[in-house]
């Protein structure tokens, strides 16, 4: 019995059990208070396909041997320039697009956005790859820092970059882009708003934002399709064993490269896929802390530094989103004044951080 | 071989070089007199030395760049709350501060230590996340259980509901300056009366050990000593002494003739015993001292050393650190500190406890950084209860990097130069933005971005260099191995 009970614990994981029994302590608290439920519930579920993909992004550069990449705000960049550029150039408000449906515009003008992001994330990546190779081992601490410096250069970027658009730069002749650039006109909520549809129940209803669902499971497709190919198959040889599958003929560096370029290429529509969520997109300073959540959610998944599943993914977001969800409400009964929930969202995410580099540590690194 | 040799400094040198130049540049760009400059500069260096002296240890112990320094600074803050909270003032309020901040810097410190342990390797980004965590509880600390756990009655410091911290606190009437201001003739009087307990006492120690005791030395000293102590009696000697702060021209003469006297001292004592001199360097510190005091008769030098003013006690302070820096390192106790950052594999097989003398290193580290964000608050005067913590580390490691340390080598020296050139660049970044580009906020984010970029090199070149090392000396010894294997 007992034996059965470590083997459980240790195939779920210690911290998973600690933060699902957490999350459905929250649960039981919420409808014992009488909350509305299935409202918090659709937040959940709107949550989670908006930070998934950026959450994914963690799959590739873990497999691939660089570890968690906090740095995926190299890619958040690209996609930031992409968004902008779509609002620059008013695509969204396109009469000839907005003739056959405004959703329709409002897709087109993020898909672009989205090409832009990608094409100019694959340059980023490639470079930030190219980067990595040379720091081997440390890969953590430098995708950190490396992170923190481009959010911090893109803020002189911010400032000066030649956009004209009275939606992005500040008015009243201030200088540069504005700190939050509303979506309204350009591409809000348009996946969320994708064939949404609710679920009545006798006690709620439960909003189902189906076109954000289908396009994040969409990318946890395509990413688990790439995982399942000949190259996938060898980036993962090459982040377990990398002695090995040099060896076996793997060009190791290369599948690095590969892999460090899908995560940043895949921050770009994260990123995108969050702002339309968000219904704002955040310049300056906004994204510097997001490597941090989504490498949070992956563990809170079950991942660690050297394995990463679209499952943990799955999962992760899931959990984290909840309790982050939940908790703002629930900790508002017991303590309605101060924001508990972001201490709460520090002391969670950077504890399950710390938790993975424990395990992960110590001599066996060398 | 000169040319040689300059190039070769220069390229060893390349981020101090580069910063001394961005520094020099950016002054010039932002137009501001040379007065609110260095006066500024030297507040800021007042300030913040030595919690950049404090990431020392640690970088020399193999623990990294300490980026849980954070840590520190926050027993610190929590200490502050309290005897402000309690209303102690002035010098006794800040020392009872530190008394209070130092148990608890030692138990956080034990515990990173700990932790540290279970990630060898990656103690860098572990102190980096840390750093959000314990800013997580911090905040739990004083936004919820002060007040809403442990009573706190106090209408000035808590917020109107009684759960949980203002923002900020004045620290105004409690202990703002109390250590910049603290004149030097309190000073000279205290170290008078602790240079002859530490001399009683050691001549009774001896005593009790039946050691001998060199009894003509000590009653020199003591002599020496009561005399100094005498000299402040002197009506004009007094006055001097009693201001509060040291002007920085005084600070320079008093350098300047100081060096003259201790050369002459020196050359004294030397033909005194027979030992050799060492001429030149002697002749190079006269000279360097003649030449000082000679430009602060260039009348814009002479401007701003007149309107400068230092706290002196705050910067015997960070003197003290650097000796104790240095002392360390001569004792037992450093030397294994070395050894186990060198290798820990050597230092285990010489028998060292690695992980204690990590937990050590990581221990004084934090008591140190407490200490200092102690001296960075009285000085600035208002704590930021949310913030005043959150920076601490990367400004301290990105000041010690600007100087020239890496992840695996950090000097004193490197720590002051580094402490000179960041805030130099800090204080005209902003205004030679606003004089280059007329707008301050490029310049208040190009230092950011250098405070963030230069870690990121240092971090990088370091990590690179870890990876050729090896392969250089695997290829060195392997010879023609990769030929033998596709033999095989």
């Amino acid at each position: 019995m007992r034996d059965n009970v470590k083997g459980v614990v240790r195939q779920v994981g210690l911290p998973r059990i600690i933060i699902g029994g957490f999350f459905l302590l929250l649960l039981f608290t919420a409808s014992g208070f009488g909350m509305d439920l299935m409202q918090i519930v659709s937040d959940i579920i709107r949550r989670w396909g908006m930070y998934g993909v950026l959450a994914l992004a963690m799959v590739p550069a873990v497999q691939c041997g660089i570890g968690l990449n906090f740095g995926i705000s190299m890619g958040i960049v690209g996609g930031l320039l992409g968004g902008l550029i779509v609002i620059e150039w008013k695509i969204a408000e396109m009469p000839s697009l907005v003739a056959i449906h405004p959703l329709f515009a409002m897709w087109v003008a993020i898909l672009i956005a989205i090409v832009i992001g990608v094409v100019l994330s694959t340059g980023i990546g490639w470079l930030y790859g190219l980067l990595l190779n040379r720091v081997k081992g440390s890969e953590m601490t430098v995708t950190t820092y490396v992170g923190f410096s481009i959010i911090a250069f893109m803020n002189i970027a911010w400032t000066v970059l030649p956009f004209k658009s009275g939606e992005l730069i500040f008015p009243n002749a201030g200088e540069g882009l504005r700190n939050t650039i509303s979506l309204a006109s350009s591409y809000s909520g348009v996946m969320n708003n994708t064939f949404k549809f609710s679920i009545k129940l006798p006690f709620g209803a439960i909003e189902i934002p189906t076109g954000l669902l289908l396009f994040f499971f969409l990318m946890c497709l395509l990413v688990w399709l790439f995982m399942r190919s000949k190259t996938g198959a060898a980036m993962s040889a090459a982040g377990a064993n990398p002695m090995f599958a040099q060896a076996s003929g793997i060009n190791v560096n290369r599948m690095r490269l590969i892999g460090t370029t899908l995560s940043t290429v895949i921050a770009a529509v994260g990123i995108l896929v969050y702002a339309q969520g968000f219904g704002f997109m955040q310049l300056y300073n906004g994204p510097m802390m997001m490597g941090f959540t989504s490498v949070a959610a992956v563990l809170i998944g079950g991942a660690s530094a050297t394995r990463a599943k679209i499952s943990h993914v799955l999962i992760g977001t899931f959990l984290y989103q909840g309790i982050m969800a939940l908790g703002l409400p629930v900790i508002n009964l017991f303590i309605p004044e101060g924001n508990l929930s972001e201490v709460m969202r520090l002391i969670i995410s950077n504890g399950i951080i710390i938790y993975a580099l424990a395990q992960t540590g110590g001599e066996s690194r060398d | 071989m000169t040319k040689n040799k300059i190039t070769s400094f220069l390229f060893e040198n390349k981020v101090v070089v580069l910063f001394v130049f961005l520094c020099i540049g950016g002054t010039i760009a932002s137009g501001q007199s040379m007065n609110f400059v260095v006066s500024e500069l030297l507040t800021r260096i007042a300030r913040n030395s030595f919690l950049v002296l404090a990431l020392i240890i640690p970088v020399l112990a193999g623990l990294g760049l300490n980026f849980g320094i954070v840590i520190g600074a926050m027993a610190a803050q929590i200490a502050i709350f309290f005897t402000t909270h309690w209303g102690f003032t002035g010098v006794g309020g800040f020392l009872l501060t530190a008394l209070l901040s130092t148990p608890l810097a030692v138990f956080f410190g034990y515990l990173v230590g700990k932790l540290f342990n279970n990630m060898k390797g990656a103690e860098m980004i572990g102190g980096l996340v840390l750093g959000y965590f314990t800013d997580g509880l911090y905040q739990l600390f004083f936004l919820f259980i002060l007040g809403g756990v442990i009573p706190i009655d106090n209408p000035k410091l808590m917020i109107s509901t009684g759960v949980g911290v203002k923002n900020t606190i004045d620290l105004k009437d409690t202990i703002k300056y109390s250590l910049d201001t603290v004149p030097m003739l309190t000073i000279i009087e205290f170290g008078f009366y602790i240079a002859v307990a530490v001399m009683v006492i050691s001549a009774v120690v001896k005593l009790a050990k039946k050691q001998e005791v060199n009894w003509k030395r000590t009653a020199v000293s003591l002599v020496g000593l009561v005399v100094v102590y005498a000299l402040t009696f002197l009506p004009a000697v007094e006055q001097f002494l009693s201001s509060d702060r040291l002007r920085l021209l005084n600070a320079v003469e008093l350098a300047c003739f100081g060096t003259l006297i201790w050369q002459a001292v020196k050359f004294a004592l030397c033909k005194a015993r027979k030992t050799d001199w060492p001429r030149n360097r002697a002749i190079a510190a006269c000279i360097v001292a003649v030449v000082v005091y000679a430009l602060t008769y260039v009348p814009a030098i002479y401007n701003v050393m007149v309107y400068v003013q230092l706290p002196v006690l705050t910067y015997l302070c960070i003197a003290a650190l650097c000796f104790f820096n240095t002392a360390l390192m001569k004792t037992r106790l450093g030397q294994n500190m070395r050894t186990v950052g060198q290798s820990r594999v050597v230092a285990n097989a010489a028998g060292i406890n690695v992980d204690r003398t990590r937990i050590i290193a990581m221990i004084f580290s934090t008591v140190l950084a407490s200490w200092g964000q102690l001296i960075f608050l009285q000085n600035v005067g208002t704590f930021s209860t949310y913030g005043a913590h959150t920076q601490v580390g990367q400004f301290a490691i990105a000041s010690l990097v600007v100087g020239g340390a890496s992840v695996q080598k950090a000097t004193n020296k490197q720590a002051i130069i580094g402490v000179i050139l960041f805030h130099t660049l800090f204080i005209v970044a902003p205004l030679a933005g606003k004089e280059l580009f007329g707008n301050a906020m490029i310049g208040e984010y190009f230092r950011v971005f250098v405070s963030y970029g230069v870690i990121a090199m240092s971090l990088a070149m370091h990590a690179w260099k870890k990876v050729v090392k090896p392969k250089l000396e695997a290829n060195a010894a392997a010879g023609a191995s990769p030929a033998g294997e596709a033999a095989q």
